[in-house]
Formats: C-alpha cells, sequence, structure tokens
C-alpha cells in the first residue's frame, strides 16, 4: 500500500507535481517524513501540507475490519479452524486445536532434544489428505542444518498412520509432497524467501517450516550491527509470510548456555536483584536460553520449549496468547514424539522460560543407536 | 509576531522579509494586490498569506485578554474539575486497578512494556473488551480500536475474554434491586467483537498513515474509548537507519496520538518491547525505541515477572505513586492474582 506513487492517490495535480519535485515519489516518502520537514522541502504552507498528508493517510492506511467480521471469516474460509492439528492431544487442547495459521510457531531446545522429529511429523500431517485429518497440502521445509532424514520421515509415517501408508504408492505421493530446501547462507535464504512467496500463491502450500533459524543466523555473523538489522527485515518478511498465506510457520531455535549474570533486571529492580543474590545461590547455576534474543522473542507468537529435567523430556508452552503455560511429559518413539500424559503441568513464574539440560548423554545414546 | 514565524512556504516567507514586511502590522497596512505586486505572487496567495496573518494575529490579540483565555489555555482549577470526571478504564484486575487509580485513564496516553510472553497482547485484548462494559455496570459502554502490528492478535482468545465478561457481568446484577434488572442490558460476545475495530499494520510507514488517518476515523465512528496499539515498536524497530529520523517520526505520532486522546476524550494504550541496554558497567533490560521516546508517554507501566507472579510497576506518572501490584492472566483473561487458589485449567 504504502508503495502507491503520489501522483496516483488523487491529491490536487499541483501539489501532486510539487511532491515529485522534490523526489518524493511514493506515499511512504512522504509518510517517512515530519510535517515541518515537508514544509520546508516542498516549499509549501503548512496547512496545504497538513491537508495532503491527511489525504495521503487516508488512502494509504490499511483497512478496517470488526473482529466479529475476522472471526466470522477464519470459520468460513478455513478447514479445521484455521490450526494444524499436531495429534498430541493435551497439546492440541491447549493451543485449541493445534498449531495456528497466520503466525510464528517456534520450537527451541538443546540439541538432540526432538525439535527436528516434531517438525518431521508437523510436515506428515500437513501432507495427509484431508479425509485423514491432515491439511492434504504441500509442505516447504527449510533444512539449514542437513537435518532433514527421508528415511525417518517415512518410518515416523509408516508407524503414525499404518492404514495410509501400508497403501501402494502413498508414501511416495506423501513424502513427494514435502519440498526441502538447503540454503547455505543467509543471502540465499533471502532469495529462496522471495520465490516462496510466489510458490506459496501458485501451489498447495499448507506449512512453511524453518529448521533452524538460530542456525542462519548465528552461523552467518557474530551479533553484528547489520546482521541484526538483515535479520530485523527476515523476521518481519516471515511474518508477513505466514500472514498473509494464513499458513502455519514453524520456526526451530537453538539454545545457548547464559553468559556469566545475565539474569537482566530493569533498572528499578536493581535494589531487589542483590538482596535475591544472596538468599539464592541456585541462580548460579548454569542454564540454557534461547540462542535468538528477545526482538526475536518478541516476534513469535507461541513459542514451544523442550527440554530435559532428571532424564524426562518435556514439552513447555512458554508463550501462547491462548494457553496458560503449561508442560507435558514425552517421549520419542519410532512413531514420534508422544506424550507421556495429557494434562498438563501448570508453570509459574520463571520456570516458563528456563531451559533444562540434565542427562543429554541419554539422548545422544539414543541418536547414535537409532541412526546407526 | 513576526512575519519569520508564520507557517508559510518558506521562499514565500523570503520573499515577504526581502520586500520589507517584517511585521505582521505591516501586512495588514497592505493591500491584497499591493502586498501580491510587492512579492511578485498571484492575487490568491496574496490574500491567503493575508488570512494566515489574520488568524495569528488574532490568536495573539486573544491572550491579551486576560491569563484565563491565552489561545488554548485552561487553569489548573478547571483542570482538576475535568481529571475528577475522567473516565477510566477497568483492568479486571482490582489490585492493578488501585495502583492506577481506577484503571487506564482516559484522555492520556499510556505505555506498557514487558519482556515476551509477560501478557501485553492479554492486556491489549482485555481492554478492547472492558471499554465495552455498560454504564450501568459502571463501564465506559465505548468502542475499541486495535491496531495490530505483529500479528499476535488472536481472535478465538478476544471471544473467551468476551464471554468471560459477560458471565462476570450477569452474576453482577443480581446485585442491583429488582427494579433495576429490568433494564438489564443484554449482551452477546458477537455484539463485543462488532464493536473492536482492527487494524492490521504491515509497515511502519502504513503505522503513521493510520494514526493520522485516526482522527477522520474517530469522528465517523462514535463512542469510540480506547485506541490500543499492540505494539508500537514493531516495525519501527525492523526497518530503520537513520534513528535520528526514526526518533522525529516517533515524536511526531506520539503528539498526535496525544491529541487524539485530548480531543475525544479516549484512553491511548502503546505497548512497547524490551531491549537490553549497558549502563553502569551491566546490562539492564528497558523498553525500546530509546530515551527520547519514553518522554512521549504520559504513564508507564512495565509488566515483570517477581518470583511466580507476574507484576505490573508503574515507572512514570505525574498523577501516580511509583507501585508495583501483582496480576494474574487467566482463561478468563486479566484477573486478581490468587496466589493460594489454583487457577482453573483451560480447554
Amino acid at each position: 500500500m504504502a508503495n502507491k506513487l503520489i501522483t496516483q492517490l488523487g491529491l490536487p495535480k499541483w501539489i501532486a507535481n510539487i511532491f515529485t519535485a522534490r523526489n518524493i515519489i511514493t506515499a511512504k516518502d512522504a509518510l517517512s517524513l515530519t510535517e515541518f520537514e515537508l514544509m520546508e522541502l516542498l516549499d509549501v504552507g503548512l496547512a496545504d501540507v497538513s491537508r495532503a498528508v491527511a489525504h495521503i493517510s487516508e488512502v494509504v492506511c490499511p483497512p478496517c475490519q470488526t473482529v466479529l467480521f475476522l472471526m466470522e471469516q477464519r470459520v468460513r474460509n478455513e478447514s479445521l479452524a484455521g490450526h494444524l492439528p499436531t495429534r498430541l492431544k493435551g497439546l492440541d487442547e491447549a493451543l485449541s486445536g493445534g498449531i495456528p495459521f497466520g503466525v510464528l510457531t517456534e520450537l527451541v531446545g538443546p540439541a538432540g532434544i526432538g525439535k527436528t522429529q516434531f517438525c518431521l511429523k508437523l510436515s506428515l500431517l500437513a501432507s495427509l489428505p484431508a479425509n485423514c485429518g491432515g491439511l492434504d497440502g504441500h509442505v516447504i521445509f527449510i533444512d539449514v542444518e542437513s537435518k532433514f532424514s527421508s528415511r525417518r520421515l517415512i518410518e515416523i509415517g509408516v508407524k503414525s498412520f499404518p492404514e495410509i501408508f501400508h497403501k501402494k504408492g502413498m508414501a511416495q505421493e506423501m513424502a513427494g509432497r514435502i519440498l526441502i530446501l538447503r540454503p547455505t547462507s543467509l543471502s540465499e535464504f533471502t532469495e529462496s524467501l522471495h520465490q516462496i512467496k510466489v510458490s506459496l500463491l501458485q501451489q498447495q502450500v499448507k506449512l512453511l517450516i524453518i529448521d533452524s533459524m538460530a542456525a542462519l543466523v548465528l552461523r552467518e555473523n557474530e551479533g553484528g550491527y547489520s546482521g541484526q538489522q538483515a535479520f530485523g527485515w527476515h523476521v518481519s518478511f516471515i511474518k508477513s509470510l505466514a500472514e498473509f498465506s494464513r499458513i502455519p510457520v514453524v520456526v526451530t531455535n537453538q539454545v545457548r548456555s547464559q553468559i556469566g549474570d545475565e539474569a537482566h533486571k530493569y533498572s528499578f529492580q536493581a535494589a531487589q536483584n542483590h538482596l535475591e543474590k544472596k538468599a539464592d545461590p541456585a541462580t548460579y547455576d548454569s542454564h540454557l536460553v534461547a540462542a535468538l534474543g528477545i526482538n526475536w522473542a518478541h516476534a513469535v507468537t507461541i513459542r514451544l520449549v523442550l527440554e530435559a529435567k532428571s532424564g524426562q523430556r518435556f514439552i513447555k508452552l512458554a508463550k501462547s496468547p491462548i494457553s496458560p503455560p503449561l508442560a507435558f511429559p514425552f517421549s520419542i518413539t519410532s512413531s514420534g514424539i508422544v506424550l507421556l500424559s495429557d494434562d498438563g503441568m501448570e508453570l509459574k513464574g520463571p520456570e516458563i522460560n528456563r531451559i533444562h539440560c540434565q542427562g543429554q548423554n541419554a539422548f545422544l545414546n539414543f541418536h547414535g543407536e537409532r541412526l546407526q | 509576531m513576526e512575519v519569520g514565524r508564520l507557517p508559510i512556504a518558506s521562499s514565500k516567507r523570503g520573499k515577504l522579509l526581502s520586500a520589507g514586511y517584517t511585521t505582521l502590522d505591516s501586512i495588514f497596512r497592505s493591500t491584497v494586490t499591493q502586498l501580491a505586486r510587492d512579492i511578485e505572487v498571484s492575487d490568491s496567495e496574496a490574500l491567503e498569506i493575508m488570512e494566515i496573518a489574520s488568524h495569528a494575529s488574532s490568536r495573539l490579540e486573544g491572550s491579551s485578554k486576560g491569563p484565563a483565555t491565552v489561545g488554548g489555555g485552561q487553569t489548573a482549577w478547571a483542570m482538576l474539575n475535568e481529571e475528577n470526571l475522567s473516565q477510566r478504564i477497568t483492568t479486571s484486575c482490582a489490585d492493578l486497578d488501585s495502583i492506577l487509580d481506577g484503571g487506564i485513564s482516559c484522555k492520556e496516553v499510556t505505555e506498557i512494556g514487558g519482556l515476551p510472553g509477560i501478557g501485553k497482547t492479554q492486556i491489549g485484548i482485555q481492554l478492547a473488551v472492558n471499554v465495552q462494559i455498560p454504564v450501568e455496570y459502571g463501564g465506559l459502554g465505548g468502542k475499541a480500536i486495535y491496531i495490530d502490528t505483529e500479528g499476535s492478535f488472536m481472535v478465538e482468545r478476544v471471544l473467551q475474554i468476551a464471554e468471560a465478561c459477560i458471565e462476570d457481568m450477569s452474576e453482577y446484577s443480581h446485585h442491583f434491586p429488582k427494579d433495576f434488572q429490568a433494564c438489564k442490558v443484554k449482551m452477546h460476545p458477537n455484539s463485543i467483537l462488532e464493536n473492536i475495530y482492527y487494524f492490521r499494520v504491515c509497515s511502519y510507514s502504513e503505522q503513521i498513515a493510520l494514526v493520522n488517518y485516526l482522527d477522520k476515523f474517530i469522528t465517523e465512528h462514535k463512542d469510540i474509548k480506547i485506541i490500543i496499539i499492540d505494539s508500537v515498536t514493531f516495525h519501527f524497530r525492523q526497518d530503520f537507519e537513520d534513528m535520528a529520523r526514526r526518533t522525529r517520526l516517533l515524536g511526531e505520532m506520539a503528539l498526535k496520538l496525544m491529541k487524539l486522546a485530548r480531543k475525544f476524550s479516549l484512553a491511548v494504550v502503546l505497548f512497547n518491547q524490551v531491549t537490553i541496554k549497558h549502563t553502569e558497567g551491566s546490562f539492564q533490560l528497558t523498553l525500546a525505541l530509546g530515551d527520547s521516546w519514553s518522554h512521549s508517554c504520559t504513564n508507564r507501566i512495565i509488566l515483570f515477572w517477581k518470583g511466580d507472579e507476574r507484576y505490573a510497576y508503574i515507572d512514570k506518572s505525574p498523577s501516580l505513586k511509583p507501585a508495583t501490584a501483582p496480576y494474574a492472566v487467566t482463561s478468563r483473561g486479566i484477573r486478581d492474582s490468587t496466589s493460594n487458589t489454583k487457577r482453573i485449567k483451560m480447554m
């Protein structure tokens, strides 16, 4: 919208011409300056500038919808009321149906905890025919760390949906709907994002998975400023992709250990901070935090934390607009992730965002055994 | 007042000055045609200059008549009365309401910030619903504008909160005297959803355009009592290189929002994100968009975790004491934090 040309906005001819003469070509250019700056730049009275800006704003501003209209539209247009069921009963209930369309869902957890397994399962679910509870669509799987395993994908499929996968040709068709991209650099990724935008419109793509976002960004640079800027662009681009094509987007994130005493506080909490530290030496324990920082965390709508605590794996719903934070124990079987209990334990306070990783060796062994 | 300060194009200002028109008086002594000839502009342009000049001078004249009538001014006494009358929107959490002196204040810009997952969007949705509580129930009976810049708005969640709000109201209405119950307002969740105007903003220029357009929109749609921007930060944080320009644009936007708040006596609630700032040798959390932005809102509330509970802290306010209060996000929306009673597990 904001890239509309000034000359096509229906402004009076004379003032449109002045805008163009001063190299203010699009509505965005005009709105990127304050009215006072425009007055100086265009050499036109303030009243005229205000009128012109008001006119431009009215044309460019996004349309208004009532929430009721939005809801009716969703109900009408979307299968399964806009959710991709994960087939994990407790989690689906908490998320009121599954991974929602149109927003970013993040999976964060230590290596080997089962993020990729979860992604594989989701890609299968999205590609299943509608009469089997799937979305009957194509899946784009951006595999940054080269972890995608077709063998494992088929294995999960055969074990979880034997009735479908034992039909002749079905395995081929299901797997054929999943497109794997392996970008090697951020710029390559950017390029494929642009292509994806086009193909989302052309094909029946019903799910986008990026495994993992952190690897993509961290590999490229060590947190330089320009990197942050470029990353910001990616975040808003992926968000808009999700929103306008109304598909679920699942992104994985890595963890890193917390450096020093990094438990950030606001300045007004500083006084309390000292007291708490003395009282609670446990805060010195090293633990893990998500590799991508706060800016990224603000951008995701749903955050699922996968963690291990005393030998037991948990999937935690750490951020969700529709559910309180819950934790579900799970294990990984040959048919993928299964919940051991559908009743989530409710979490409170810092526990929600903490990522535990105890007994990790056990996982590595598990993987070693299974993959070799 | 000097000609140099008239809000007209700088070239015309230059022409006026070079032709010897240095004071407003000198413009009035001239005629339109003479002025047009002297500064080499068309008659209509000269007339326009005359009008602007006379407008400016009439504002000045008004000021000489006594302190109470300074253009647009108001005495502190009149303001006190107005403040007492000013309406507040409940947050549905008694503790939070009490530190806010009854809720989010109309005619003011309130900024609320906090870490991801602390419940910013939840508070936003709750306020969009609560603003519609009818006057009979001590509410405002207004409508809401919800500006979503992040795409985190969930329709299902609005429905949940709206249903809970109606349930609470019907429970409350049992306390009404019998004859009063006759006029019990029938509310349906759908009507609540219908009274929330939702805008999805996808770039900072759209955000600026929308804020510019709101004046007209609110004039056309009566009864709007709250504008919620969730979040004001997102786009301004992503695609800006020139930080000085960002500050100027944000400043202008904040000014316009403040004008809207006063003009239509509605509440403006802006949500902000959190960033990490290096001060005094340590890293601290602080709200995003920088120091000059922090001046542009009337009230600033920071949400944070303390132990196992969510707290709100009044970081800045001209009328409220700095205070903290616990709150909880439940399946029914924002509620009192009751650490001893278990939250109902939601479906």
